[in-house]
């Protein structure tokens, strides 16, 4: 016999693990769905050559001018035709002669539709004589860190952060509640402190293995960046981790059916799906929110796991968000102490 | 037509000596409903004590004020000596708790989930041990989903037994089992008691109150309305049998039979009607019976029904409040 195995805590640790482990979906949620979204949006989000923009002109005359520009595909239609077309999406553009000129019908709120407003203009204002005014030269780059994917990743990070412990944390304790589990716990010498340690605990280390396989994954398949200490990005992890397991304490402290937990619990997150910049910078939404949107604890921890995967900084430069996730994980954990229920 | 009279029988302990549990003045009310209602109680060391009555009778709430789950509004209570005030933790390491309707977690093994409460305690059985003594053996890495009623709640005592404690209470062991299982569970109630356990149960079934408990409390509405061994209460209702009958015509046509006639009877000790069924408690079967039936036929009634049994808790409690255990 050791001593380990005969621990409360230990037990209590374990008993989790077990739990998790048995759970399928719940291995599904933590573990793969990340990894799904985000080869979903690597592949949607692939940064390749600009595509050829699919036009169309009235005339022969047009069409050769437009498909000496090898950006753009043309056919001739008439007016008729080529509005049917646009309408429906096949082409972008319809160059129509005019008396004394041409008509380009297109739609500007569209961007390839703009793009191919002026790839076309520039065939047919070439083909009709027009010289360079400025010798112009290309030099491409194509940056690691500034692509779509990497600027993902990191969101996608902290927002599976957030899902795994609050609903590792939450719906676990509800559960006990609603079968009494958690009533019988507390009839028994169990330390109740240990109860609730017992989860951070396995967090911590379920933890470890969800970030590196995620991350892992990001790593080889999209060769995503690490230009910070991967010590700090390691703590910023923790930190955002028991920030939300906290959060998730606070949602299940009072909750007596699983229905009522899932319901605050979707109730605290899809703000923050929405404000704190998984997928597009939170700096798009309007001024007067965005002390609310900073103030969220995802867009604190997004914006600290971005500074340190994609701009290299270190804590020092980090104090905002950090202060706001340590605030997150203090004041969730008073008021629950406070008004936790345990039957 | 009931004479209810709280029937309060020898002390078995004294102030000096208050015994495993001992409650004083206990009152306990939620919102408007007073669940508990000045209730005091001795248990002594060694006994199988049973709180029986029907649902809603306050048996749940006075195991949880002993079981320091739920805090009574007024009162003392003291568990080997102890309070809870003053000893929590001493407590819970020396008393065993089975609560109604707990659900282990259904993926966890019978002996994962043993190993867990075992932890919880500084010393106690191991697990071959608390296996053995729930009869699990065969289902130790068994998960608890797959698990019978029977099973589950054996697993429940388990989880209460792991700590070897003093004191244990079971609140409604055998609710909704199968007579099988409930039999089974009996039996390890009483390996139990013969192990010189001291017991607390409730349960609102009478044939598990007289088979089971060396003393039990009747209570209603939060009180105690009866308290003695099973026979001294039994023997309370005034006679050892039962006879129940019903009868058609009469003078006025209606079944109306005359209680005086009856009770004038020698060996007839209480006369009550319930729905239609005349209800005579009776010490000497074999003269009272020939003497009812003259009495009836005198009357030019018919009987339509007549059956005897022996008295049981059930008789009391109908005798002590005009309703059956299971009306609500």
């Amino acid at each position: 016999m050791n001593n380990l195995e005969e621990s409360s805590l230990y037990q209590l640790t374990i008993t989790r693990f077990l739990l998790f482990l048995r759970e399928p979906e719940a291995i599904f949620w933590v573990f793969l769905f990340p990894i799904l979204l985000a080869v979903g949006l690597g592949i949607a989000f692939r940064n390749r050559p600009a595509d050829v923009l699919q036009v169309a002109a009235t005339t022969p005359q047009l069409t050769a001018a437009l498909n000496r520009d090898k950006g753009l595909t043309a056919s001739t239609m008439d007016e008729a035709q080529g509005t049917h077309e646009l309408a429906t999406g096949q082409i972008l553009l319809l160059a129509i002669e005019r008396p004394g000129g041409v008509t380009y019908k297109y739609d500007d709120t569209n961007p390839d539709a703009h793009t191919a407003r002026l790839v076309a203009d520039r065939a047919i204002q070439i083909a009709s004589g027009q010289r360079e005014a400025l010798p112009a030269q290309n030099q491409l780059v194509h940056e690691t860190g500034a692509r779509y994917i990497d600027f993902v990743v990191p969101g996608l990070l902290g927002m599976n952060l957030m899902g795994s412990a609050m609903w590792g944390l939450g719906f676990s304790i509800v559960e006990a509640r609603q079968k009494k589990l958690l009533k019988r716990m507390v009839a028994s010498p169990m330390p109740r402190w240990q109860y609730l340690m017992s989860f951070l605990l396995s967090r911590l280390v379920m933890l470890v293995v969800e970030v590196v396989v995620f991350l892992g994954f990001a790593r080889l398949v999209f060769g995503v960046p690490f230009r910070g200490s991967l010590w700090e990005l390691g703590f910023l992890c923790v930190l955002t981790s028991l920030s939300f397991s906290t959060l998730g304490l606070l949602v299940a402290s009072r909750a007596q059916t699983m229905e009522a937990a899932s319901g605050l619990m979707n109730l605290v997150m899809l703000p923050m799906w929405i404000l704190s910049g998984v997928f597009f910078s939170a700096t798009r939404f309007p001024s007067v929110v965005q002390p609310i949107v900073r103030a969220l604890p995802l867009t604190a921890a997004i914006d600290a796991l971005r500074g340190n995967m994609l701009q290299g900084m270190n804590l020092s430069q980090q104090v905002a968000p950090v202060v706001i996730l340590f605030a997150w994980l203090v004041v969730p954990f008073m008021v629950s102490l406070r008004i936790f229920r345990w039957r | 037509m009931t004479d209810s009279k709280p029937v309060v029988l020898h002390r078995l302990t004294t102030d000096e000596n208050p015994g495993a549990l001992s409650l004083r003045g206990i009152r306990k009310t939620y919102a408007d409903v007073v669940a508990v209602d000045g209730l005091d109680l001795e248990v002594a060391y060694g006994e199988c004590f049973g709180l029986l009555g029907p649902n809603g009778a306050g048996k749940t709430t006075t195991i949880e004020i002993c079981e320091g789950l739920t805090p009574a509004d007024v009162g003392t209570v003291t568990l080997l000596g102890l309070t809870w005030e003053t000893s929590p933790v001493e407590l819970r390491h020396q008393i065993g708790i089975q609560l109604q309707q707990t659900e282990f977690p259904a993926k966890l093994t019978v002996e994962e989930t043993l190993r867990l409460f075992r932890s919880f305690y500084r010393s106690g059985l191991s697990l071959d041990e608390s296996t053995e003594q729930a009869q699990l053996e065969e289902k130790r890495s068994a998960r608890v989903g797959r698990l019978s009623g029977g099973q589950k709640q054996r697993l429940a005592m388990a989880c209460a037994l792991v700590g070897n404690p003093k004191l244990l209470f079971l609140d409604e062991p055998t609710t909704g089992l199968d007579p099988q299982a409930r039999r089974h569970l009996w039996d390890l109630v009483d390996q139990l008691k013969h192990a010189g356990r001291t017991i607390i149960l409730t349960t609102h079934y009478m044939d598990e109150a007289e088979r089971l408990c060396d003393r039990v409390a009747i209570m209603d509405h939060g009180r105690v309305i009866a308290l003695g061994t099973p026979q001294q209460l039994i023997a309370s209702v005034g006679g050892d049998h039962i006879v129940e009958f019903a009868v058609t015509g009469g003078a006025a046509g209606d079944g109306g039979v005359n209680p005086a006639l009856l009770t004038a009877i020698p060996g007839i000790q209480s006369h009550r009607v319930d729905a239609g069924v005349h209800q005579l408690s009776v010490t000497e079967m074999h003269t009272t019976v020939p003497r009812i039936f003259s009495a009836l036929r005198e009357q030019g009634l018919h009987l339509s029904e007549f059956r005897t049994h022996s008295a049981t808790l059930e008789d009391v409690f109908v005798g002590l409040t005009g309703r059956n255990l299971r009306d609500e």
